[in-house]
């Protein structure tokens, strides 16, 4: 058993999440706590796109704005109960998928980045621009999942805080669980080999543009629920979560964590969106220090955090 | 039997006839060697039969089935796959992983099965492992089956990209240049190993640049020149071919001119 079995990865997690709230001093780390694993799941998503595929895209906050505004319209709208409106975001994210990926997986490296960036500014314009179904910028309501209250009535009395820890640390683990399945098996070997040298994969049977098909769907769908899990425990949403500025979040968390490796994308998506509430004491520096922080980071490890980390531990251990 | 044939294939770059009108034919457990100086098209040929480039003109022919233009993720389904003249290997993979990949067409399932890990897979993955161990161990890669490919040797991983092609069990398997900065030992296993693999049944195509190898295992060998067939037949007969050897010579010659052409650069400048 090394270090990258799936099990062993999964109990650290597991640990991880059952054990940090010992040391939380108040329930607003919760709150925390759970954006961290939204975040986290997205970018696990990343890691399925990038890391074993390698395909970049700019706009995946385009698929967590769809599966955020199917939470706050499918109730509305369609009388949805607010997880079957997720289920809904989550497959309206990979029909989206599907067919835009079709055209413009054929494109590579920079190409392929303009073009998704596109698809993220779209979904990010029709939801600031379409007032009379999204009510614009302003942003609208999102209805309350339900489950807390069921809960209490089978005596289980959690906080907001709590429950969405609960929760979105659970889905996390799933997320990874699917993530690390799939790292092993046929399809994602087809994906990390068509990373590795395109015309190989092709010469060995491998479709290529269907396996790159399957990780864009599979990386919009993680996208689309992580969007779905911050609108319903936030219960507002604004059309910033489709914003070029977290897709970029989105893929800066999968970078520094270790694009390749999927317990280092939640370590990303950890340090990422702890820093500015750590950082929120040198309020005007706050921005500077993040900046110097990646910049440290892509210089002296590359590969990102936990890989090099990684690395430098196995190194020292022979 | 003919298992592969090659009609008037030919493709251009630009204004540059890469390949122009070449075509032969390869029967089951035969060894077809294609020969020719450098830039000849031998390469460029390969990748128009394995669907790698599309083809101005001509056709390929698979078992008798037209198989021009298609993709070569299909014509591996049909039994064709190759190796690179420059290596193609999945580089932050490890060894094993590289061969098992070569598994995919037998191992693929349900997209959903491999998310959810479900026990189907698990079998066909462990079938594939032992599977795909066995071919390491024929070509003494077994110990190097947990290292990550890109650190092995140039000539381990020339012998990792044939099993790969092997795991898919080909029925046309194409070379492009295997024994190419191998030693002279390596060079002998490699050789051995491809008579081996015909003697199975596999129709080979090889590209090779080892005049003594490419003569002993060859049963057809197909000579280009600038993109043309100057020639083609068993080894001996070529071997004797007036034009073939004026080709081989012809660059010899070029290259000697340049040579001295150089040294007598190099001399004037000594003197001033
Ligand atoms: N994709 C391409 N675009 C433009 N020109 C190409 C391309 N591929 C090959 N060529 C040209 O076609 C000619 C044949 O090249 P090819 O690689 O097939 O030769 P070769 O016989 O394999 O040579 P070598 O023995 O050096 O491997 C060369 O002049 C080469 O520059
Ligand atoms: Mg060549």
């Amino acid at each position: 058993m090394t270090f990258n079995s799936k099990w062993v990865q999964l109990a650290v997690l597991l640990a991880l999440i059952a054990i940090l709230p010992v040391f939380f001093p108040s329930g607003y780390y919760f709150r925390v706590g759970a954006l961290i694993f939204v975040n986290a799941l997205s970018v696990v998503g990343l890691v399925i796109l990038i890391g074993y595929a390698g395909q970049i895209s700019l706009g995946h906050a385009g698929f967590a704005g769809i599966g955020a505004y199917a939470c706050a319209l499918g109730p509305e709208a369609l009388g949805l109960h607010p997880a079957l409106a997720m289920l809904l975001g989550a497959l309206v994210s990979a029909i989206m998928a599907a067919l835009i990926g079709k055209p413009i997986l054929r494109l590579k490296g920079y190409y392929l980045a303009v073009a998704t960036l596109g698809f993220g500014i779209l979904v990010s314009m029709v939801l600031t621009n379409e007032r009379s179904l999204t009510r614009g910028p302003d942003g609208m309501e999102v209805a309350e999942l339900g489950l807390r209250d069921f809960l209490k009535g089978v005596g289980l009395k959690l906080s907001s805080g709590e429950f969405w820890y609960l929760v979105c640390g659970l889905v996390l683990i799933v997320g990874v669980w699917i993530a690390l399945n799939l790292f092993n098996s046929s399809t994602g070997r087809a994906m990390r080999a068509l990373h590795g040298s395109e015309v190989a994969a092709r010469t060995v049977g491998i479709d290529v543009a269907q396996v790159k098909l399957q990780a864009f769907v599979i990386s919009a769908v993680y996208a689309s629920v992580a969007g779905s899990l911050l609108s319903l425990q936030n219960r507002f949403i604004t059309p910033d979560v489709a914003g070029f500025m977290h897709s970029i979040e989105m893929v800066t968390m999968a970078v520094l964590g270790g694009v390749n490796s999927v317990l280092g994308a939640t370590l990303g998506a950890a340090i990422l969106t702890l820093l500015p509430q750590v950082l929120t004491v040198f309020a005007e520096y706050e921005q500077l220090i993040m900046g110097l922080v990646m910049i440290l980071v892509m210089i002296f490890l590359p590969r990102g955090l936990l890989p090099s980390i990684a690395a430098k531990l196995r190194g020292r251990g022979e | 039997m003919t298992l592969l044939q090659v009609e008037g294939l030919g493709i251009s770059f630009g204004g540059l006839r890469a390949v122009n009108d070449v075509g032969f034919s390869a029967s089951a457990g035969e060894i077809v060697s294609v020969i020719g100086p450098n830039g000849a098209g031998k390469t460029t040929l390969f990748n128009m039969i394995s669907g790698v480039y599309l083809p101005d003109r001509g056709r390929v022919m698979l078992d008798g089935q037209d198989v021009t233009r298609f993709e070569p993720h299909l014509l591996a389904r049909m039994g064709m796959t190759r190796t690179f003249q420059n290596l193609q290997i999945f580089q932050d993979m490890t060894v094993l992983e590289n061969v098992i990949v070569g598994f995919h067409l037998a191992e693929r399932g349900h997209l959903l099965a491999d998310l959810l890990a479900l026990p189907g897979t698990k079998r066909r993955s462990a079938e594939v492992r032992e599977k795909a161990m066995a071919l390491l161990t024929r070509v003494r890669l077994d110990k190097a089956a947990e290292q990550v490919a890109g650190n092995l040797s140039y000539g381990a991983l020339k012998r990792l990209e044939i099993v790969r092609a092997l795991a898919m069990s080909p029925r046309v398997l194409l070379l492009d240049e295997p024994a190419a900065g191998c030693n002279a030992v390596e060079t002998e296993e490699i050789d051995a190993f491809i008579a081996e693999l015909a003697a199975t049944g596999i129709g080979i195509l090889l590209v090779e640049h080892d005049m003594k190898m490419v003569m002993r295992i060859s049963n057809h060998i197909v000579v280009l020149d600038h993109g043309e067939k100057i020639a083609e037949g068993k080894p001996d007969e070529v071997s004797r071919n007036p034009e073939v050897i004026s080709a081989y010579l012809g660059t010899v010659d070029a290259e000697q001119d340049e040579q001295d052409e150089e040294d007598e650069k190099e001399a004037t400048h000594a003197v001033g």
